[in-house]
């Protein structure tokens, strides 16, 4: 009995394994993926909407994608160049990628060196407006030294030189459909934009601009057994509780991306059990920036400058610490992030090698000792129990952009800062504005108009050495630059300026990570970031879908051929 | 009445130039940037050169006299062109372009016009089929069940917002029981009796939802009306003279009634051109109250502003026509 038993759960796994075996290019029918952010355009040169990057994931490739968990994988180049495979030059300004030599396009003339080559050129073009142009920083020139080998060279020495063409926000373009689109035209070729040709597993059958893409399988792709699925629909538009719906209760989708839903809304629509959430942790962190200069509007044009002199209360580290320790950060995430978030003591949580543990007291909140840590600085009640010195009351402006979930969070900190007597007044502005690079407007992140403003960043790939250089002195915004930079605390320090460079020059990976650690307790420690919330892409895929990994570092569709049909 | 007519179509001329011009100023002075949705890792110089790539920041005039041209003269050279009319250089003409597709925005709006008339137009004159006779019958028996039935209904389908009742038959007809998809399929191509039938299914909740709310305001409008007319002397000398009810009511009353009915029906003709946002938006029908929308959040300031001169040009023109109906219905209305 026993030994008929081991035979019958042998052969079930057997014919499992058969049927992975025998998947085949379009056997499992049709892939209906919902976006709530509906997709504009296909060429992601011209977007850098996640919507549009991932949506063009499906149809372009780059040489190399982003695996789920952080590595690199070839995608169009046969591995990944290295010092060690003398890839990257020693001097680390050229990195050489063989690209495969058995790529066809979807139109079925081959991929060459040419087109790797155009397409670090079209968007290099300074007039093409080009939305991954960070990507290509301190590219010098990209040339092919034969067909399939591209070279490209750097102006200073890039440590991490997998800036272009690794992951899909800089993917390879067809040089024989682009050629007449270089800078200026870029926006005229809509039939191009509208369905690149591309050596990605899927084409595009139909594009409905800011409505719905079908796509179908790719009959030219590289892998002949893959993608799994014929085609694909991706539906835009509605609001993401709808898209989960169509997912989780109606199960008329397959996968619905970024679940932004209530944590108790999510589980009643879980309870239909037709799917299930996907989460996965990147580097994007909620975080309270600290004003360290003076915002008063009576200062004019040096409002918010360096030349405008300190925070009358902020420039002060006591205060800085003691609104850190006043905050429970658990609650912020039961309430409003759920399965989206966790608590973080970083600015920089993520990948695990570059994560620091050297902070994490601030995971337990502490009232009492924020308290005794105000009294011991001279910051004493006052009558209406708001804690003032020599005249400067701890009265706060605290700014971020419209969207439920951050004034639900905005209203627990007020709430929380009151205990330890500061006053807090708050404010929310329009994203579009808030975020908007809009010099007229007073309302913008950069020009910091407030004492307290808290948004979300992270960085493109895995490696931080440019999100690190963000709080550098010369990121500073101000009227000088046009309010143009990253330095939102106007925090400077000759040390974090010298790890900064120092991690410009070094290659090995230790000495980067243990450089970035310490860059990141920098800030910590000064309290000139106060990091919430590590925040996550969170999705819903259907049980019926097999194979779908989230992926936090590239597309969530780059892995789309992987995906298959399960009963 | 032909006089009228022309006179009129001419002065909604300079007052549409003056509309456009307004509206073009108002968006001018909103705030909001086309990059603002971009990812924060995108940098400030990137952005400031995408800006420069889209051409904003251009001086007002020179934008507005750019769109003026584009939608005035090359956009209609544009469409003699597609019809075998060449006139001038083709390869000249700028087309009006979208911020966000990069894409001319006539194709967008030509796109989505389908969809909307499909549903939000179908959705307006089932409406008036179902409001007209509850509107009649109620008012002729006034105060009866029938009369105090229909006011409830009206007043729920008037009172109670169209994101609920969506919601509401989302969750009774899709999660629940099934029967229709939550999802409206814009590709679906017409072509056999079954591709009918999916079509008609995916369009019951949204057509549902929004005749609901379109009979529930003109069912009062023509219950309010006939009772205007019932008391008229005139009703009383019908009777008098031996007419049947049929005849007095349905002649007499009637007809006269539809005359403020039909004025507000046609004044009701443009609203359905743009759109019904939020049933689009929880339908997911993306028609053109989804494309406003979405322009109007992305800050995609060409779009928003062609979208919105043409609902204006349609308002104007539907007021004409609401006139000139009127004069048409009315004998005592001349305008010569």
């Amino acid at each position: 009995m026993r030994k008929l038993k081991t035979l019958i759960m042998a052969t079930a796994a057997a014919s499992t394994f058969a049927t992975v075996a025998l998947a085949e290019r379009g056997s499992d029918g049709n892939l209906n993926v919902a976006y709530w952010q509906a997709v504009s355009i296909l060429n992601p040169y011209l977007s850098g909407g996640t919507k549009d990057i991932e949506a063009s994931s499906l149809i372009l490739d780059p040489l190399a994608n982003y695996r789920p968990d952080g590595s690199m994988e070839p995608a169009l180049a046969t591995e990944i160049p290295t010092i060690e495979n003398g890839g990257v030059s020693e001097d680390l300004t050229s990195i050489t990628w063989k690209l495969r030599d058995d790529v066809v396009w979807s139109d079925g003339t081959p991929f060459t060196a040419a087109d790797v080559v155009f397409s670090a050129n079209y968007c290099l073009d300074p007039e093409g407006g080009c939305n991954a142009a960070s990507n290509f920083a301190d590219v010098e020139s990209v040339e092919a030294l034969d067909d399939h080998t591209v070279k490209i060279n750097f102006s200073v020495a890039k440590p991490f030189p997998y800036g272009p063409f690794v992951g899909a926000t800089a993917p390879v373009i067809q040089e024989a459909q682009f050629k007449e689109c270089m800078g200026a035209k870029a926006p005229e070729c809509t039939e191009a934009n509208f369905g690149p040709i591309g050596t990605g597993p899927f084409v595009v059958d139909e594009f409905r601009a800011n409505d719905v893409v079908t796509y179908k399988a790719n009959e030219n792709y590289r892998d002949p057994a893959q993608p799994a699925f014929a085609t694909v629909t991706l539906k835009g538009g509605g609001d993401s509780a709808a898209t989960t719906r169509s997912v989780l209760e109606t199960g008329e989708f397959d996968y619905a991306w970024n679940v932004q839903v209530e944590p108790e809304v999510l589980d009643q629509m879980m309870a239909a059990g037709k799917g299930e959430i996907i989460s996965a942790f990147g580097t994007s962190v909620e975080r309270l920036m600290v004003q360290l200069t003076n915002p008063d509007p009576s200062l004019g044009d040096k409002r918010a400058t360096v030349e405008g002199g300190p925070h009358p209360f902020l420039s002060d580290i006591n205060v800085r610490k003691a609104l850190s320790m006043a905050i429970d950060r658990d609650i912020l995430v039961e309430v409003g992030y759920g399965p989206n978030g966790q608590v973080t003591c970083n600015v920089l949580p993520a990948p695990e090698i570059y994560a620091s543990t050297a902070n994490d007291a601030c995971k337990t909140q502490d009232v009492e000792g924020a308290k005794a840590l105000l009294d011991e600085a001279g910051w004493l009640p006052g009558p209406d129990g708001v804690r003032e010195k020599d005249g400067v009351r701890l009265s706060i402006l605290y700014q971020t952009s419209t969207n439920s979930v951050r004034q639900g969070t905005q209203a627990l900190i007020k709430q929380m800062w009151q205990e330890i007597g500061v006053e807090t007044e708050l404010r929310n502005i329009d994203a579009g504005v808030f975020f908007g690079g809009d010099q007229s407007s007073p309302d913008t992140f950069q020009k910091f108009f407030a004492d307290i403003e808290m948004y979300t960043n992270n960085f493109d790939g895995t490696d931080p050495e440019a999100y690190m250089g963000n709080w550098v002195c010369s990121e500073i915004p101000s009227p000088k630059n046009q309010w143009i930079g990253n330095n939102m605390p106007r925090f400077c320090s000759e040390e974090y300026d010298a790890l900064s460079a120092e991690m410009g020059q070094t290659a090995s990976i230790e000495k980067r990570s243990a450089l970035a650690k310490k860059m990141n307790d920098m800030l910590m420690q000064e309290y000139v970031i106060i990091p919430l919330i590590h925040r996550g892409r969170v999705s819903a895929a259907s049980n019926t879908l097999g194979n779908v990994v989230l992926n936090p570092w590239d597309s969530e569709l780059a892995f789309a051929e992987e995906w298959t049909r399960v009963e | 009445m032909l006089n009228y007519t022309l006179r009129r179509l001419l002065f909604a001329i300079p007052t549409l130039l003056v509309i456009s011009f307004i509206i073009f100023v108002i968006l001018d002075l909103a705030p909001g940037d086309p990059t603002g949705q971009l990812p924060l890792t995108i940098p400030a110089e990137v952005r400031a050169k995408i800006r420069e790539s889209l051409g904003v920041g251009e001086p007002i005039h020179i934008a507005y006299f750019k769109w003026v041209r584009g939608f005035f003269v090359y956009e209609p050279l544009y469409w003699l062109d597609q019809i075998g009319i060449t006139i001038g250089d083709p390869s000249e003409r700028a087309r009006i372009i979208s911020y966000a597709t990069r894409g001319p925005v006539f194709d967008l709006i030509l796109e989505r016009i389908p969809q909307t008339l499909w549903v939000v137009g179908l959705s307006y004159v089932f409406g008036i089929l179902i409001a007209l006779p509850i509107g009649v019958i109620s008012a002729y028996k006034q105060y009866s069940w029938f009369d105090q039935l229909g006011t409830f209904i009206s007043m729920v389908g008037f009172s109670v917002p169209t994101f609920f009742t969506g919601l509401l038959m989302i969750v009774i007809f899709s999660v629940q029981l099934g029967w229709f998809p939550s999802v409206y399929d814009t590709t679906l191509d017409v072509n056999s009796w079954d591709t009918f039938i999916l079509q008609v299914k995916q369009m019951v909740m949204p057509v549902a939802v929004l005749a609901l709310y379109n009979a529930s305001q003109i069912s009062r409008f023509m219950r309010a009306s006939m009772l205007d007319n019932l008391t008229q002397d005139y009703v009383r000398t019908a009777r008098a003279k031996g007419m049947s009810e049929k005849v007095v009511v349905l002649t007499h009353v009637l007809r006269n009634s539809l005359i403020p009915v039909v004025t507000v029906i046609a004044l009701g003709v443009p609203t359905i051109f743009s759109g019904a946002i939020i049933t689009e938006q929880i339908f997911r029908v993306n028609g053109l109250g989804q494309l406003l929308i979405i322009g109007i959040q992305g800050s995609d300031f060409p779009l928003v502003q062609t979208l919105t001169f043409i609902f204006a040009i349609l308002i104007v023109l539907f007021n004409l026509i609401a006139d000139v109906i009127y004069g048409i219905l009315d004998p005592r209305i001349r305008y010569d």
